[in-house]
């Protein structure tokens, strides 16, 4: 057996070539785990030094205390976690109920034209920049009021909310198996009984979490409540509901003082504070952020857990 | 006359059907559940309504910010968008061109995505197609969670560590590497402020910012890939990269595309952790070392010290156009995502 001059030329080639593509091969791979790690410090970077700094700066006082004047040491952020209490429910109130239901919808009828232009909208409205929700509800409503109040900020988390409640409700809905739905229709449920005693608590767990994931998104968000809930650190629910109970005010006039005011929320304290040259307020709007940071990781991770769970159970 | 011993008897001739009462037969109660089809009809109504609001939000926005920057629009017509050589803001004077605002975004937003888009797509290559299964979903939620982390905090962090102790050396860096270069120099004019605000600052944070949105759209993008793709490019003998670059990313194109496209779109309207560390400084400057506002990082800073009401309509016009711009590439994105999705069955997904 002779090789031939052409035989062995062709071997070295393709052992050379064949070497150059192995290691091409393993470096571009072993880049993509490069990346992969390198998007993960600036995670780790910020998640630990927000704890080691917030850390030294919470106590008991930052949770119970007003704002103290500059210069007077202590006091907390308690308005502004009440703020942010405030604001959460009143974007609560007005995002579940039409993001539910338009979900029930798009879930029932994915392919009329209501349907689709449903999920294109909720997609662009994912898309828009939440300062320009800030615009919007400061032209629709801060400018007749002529104040700026917390249920306008409500209403501007509530509009960043709909589309993560609405696609989320209607994956989790996606998922009921078809069984159940056709069960109870075919035991002579009208479709709205059918829909909310039948289909709503089968998907409840999942629609929960998307409730939260909207909410840790919402809670986090300053550029909204920039020109709606403009802040306000005299804020006090305990201040307002005692005086209404001492005052025999009627329930309907509390609520009005509590969400027709300014408020502030964590977010916007801290973005306050850190352009502050003060260390004493530099330090707070660390333990506001650490805060903040532990609310909405805790909130993402747990959604994400029940959602993963949620998913494995239903599909089998 | 058959039989009359049995009543109700479907067939019995003699009964009469009005003498039978049912309970409630014609009450106000049955015949509205009858009209209704027993509430079918309203609960159809009601959920059509709200599909109809949360659809009306999306125009209203678009025609609230329209209607009132009537003025502004008005006034300066298009030479407000339309890129000047000097661009001029001035409350004092009532002369609003927003060029310069839109430039840095622009400027900001590309510069993002140039460093963002070949990290996300490396990392999207690496868990849809190399990641051991056991940290695959570990390494998807941390990648995540960078996306969850809210953008003050990122600004807050952005101030006091990343601009110091990252951007400051990178900014030299270019200054150094690129400040003398012709054509270049005017886009790496230095050198960096000290403390590091500037447009290469905002660009650096935003593409911490969006390499969650990339990556878990081309992620989702290279998984919704058939199988046999990935099995005709083996079978040929290519290796796992050639597999990767040649087969999955040509397959995938338009649905990556889309992803960077999402992720600009985010990059553009992100405002609180862009204002933190951008310097806001209104200098028409072209330079990425230089501080700059973006036109989120203007409405932050001066929407509420507006000085009249016509500097409030052209901030509002602001509004309007960075909503009509991210609209466009919301639009765009969306259309090349479900084309891939509508291009691959759903049975021969991995």
């Amino acid at each position: 057996m002779t090789t031939t001059r052409f035989q062995e030329l062709i071997a070295k080639n393709e052992a050379l070539h064949s070497a150059r593509r192995r290691i091409t091969n393993s470096i571009m791979l072993a880049i993509t785990g490069l990346l992969t790690l390198l998007a993960l410090i600036p995670l780790f970077w910020i998640v630990g030094y927000v704890i080691y700094r917030g850390g030294s700066t919470i106590n008991l006082d930052f949770f119970t205390q007003l704002a103290r004047p500059l210069g007077v040491s202590g006091g907390g952020v308690l308005f502004s976690i009440e703020g942010t209490v405030v604001l959460t429910i009143i974007s609560c109130l007005c995002a579940i109920p039409p993001g539910v239901l338009a979900a029930f919808y798009v879930a029932s009828n994915p392919n009329t034209p209501l349907g689709v232009a449903l999920r294109f909208g909720t997609d662009v409205l994912a898309g828009v920049p939440s300062i320009v929700m800030g615009l919007f509800i400061y032209v629709l409503i801060v400018v007749p009021e002529k104040h700026y109040s917390a249920w306008a900020g409500g209403l501007a988390l509530a509009i960043l909310m709909l589309p993560t409640i609405v696609r989320t409700t209607e994956e989790m809905l996606k998922l009921v198996p078809h069984t159940l739905h056709e069960a109870s229709l075919g035991l002579g449920a009208p479709e709205w009984k059918t829909s909310l005693s039948v289909m709503f608590p089968a998907a409840l767990n999942g629609i929960i979490t998307g409730f939260l994931l909207a909410i840790s998104r919402a809670v986090g968000e300053t550029a909204p409540l920039l020109f709606t809930a403009l802040g306000n650190d005299q804020y006090d629910l305990g201040k307002i509901i005692g005086g209404g109970i001492q005052y025999h005010q009627s329930l309907s006039a509390i609520i009005g003082r509590i969400i027709n005011q300014p408020v502030d929320s964590l977010p916007l304290t801290l973005w306050k504070y850190a352009l502050q040259p003060y260390p004493e307020r530099i330090d707070q709007s660390w333990g506001v952020a650490l805060v903040l940071m532990i609310f909405t990781l805790s909130i993402e991770i747990i959604a994400r857990l029940w959602v993963e769970s949620r998913k494995r159970a239903l599909q089998g | 006359m058959t039989i009359n011993n049995e009543q109700n008897c479907w067939f019995d001739e003699n009964i009469d059907m009005k003498k039978i009462s049912v309970p409630h037969a014609n009450g106000w109660l049955a015949r509205f559940q009858r009209s209704t089809h027993h509430g079918d009809t309203l609960w159809s109504v009601l959920i059509i309504i709200a599909s109809l609001l949360v659809l009306a939000t999306v125009v209203a926005i678009g025609w609230m910010l329209w209607q009132q920057s009537t003025d502004a629009r008005i006034k300066f017509g298009w030479a407000f968008v339309l890129p000047t050589s000097n661009a001029t803001w001035d409350p004092l004077k009532g002369v609003y061109q927003s060029w310069a605002f839109i430039y840095t975004t622009l400027i900001t937003s590309l510069f993002a995505i140039i460093l963002a888009v070949p990290i996300s797509i490396g990392i999207a290559i690496f868990l849809a197609e190399l990641c051991p299964e056991s940290i695959r979903l570990p390494l998807n939620w941390m990648i995540e969670l960078l996306a969850a982390i809210p953008s003050v905090v990122y600004g807050l962090w952005g101030i006091f560590i990343f601009l110091p102790i990252v951007v400051v050396p990178v900014g030299q860096g270019l200054f150094v590497a690129f400040g003398q270069i012709p054509l270049l120099n005017s886009l790496f004019k230095g050198p960096i402020p000290l403390s590091g605000s500037s447009r290469l600052a905002a660009s650096m944070i935003l593409t911490i910012m969006i390499i969650p949105t990339i990556t878990a759209i081309s992620r989702d993008v290279l998984l919704a890939i058939p199988n046999t793709q990935r099995e005709a490019a083996m079978g040929m003998g290519s290796t796992r990269w050639e597999m990767i670059w040649q087969v999955l990313l040509p397959y995938g194109l338009s649905g990556i595309l889309g992803a960077v496209i999402l992720g600009l779109g985010r990059a553009l309207g992100e405002t609180m952790a862009v204002t933190m560390v951008i310097g806001n400084s209104l200098e028409a400057t072209n330079s990425l070392l230089t501080p700059g506002t973006t036109m989120a990082s203007l409405l932050a800073n001066q929407f509420k010290e507006s000085v009249s009401q016509l500097h409030t309509d052209a901030m509002l016009e602001i509004g309007l156009t960075l909503f009509v711009i991210t609209l466009i590439l919301n639009m765009i994105a969306r259309l090349l995502v479900w084309q891939v999705a509508r291009r691959t069955p759903q049975e021969a997904r991995a």
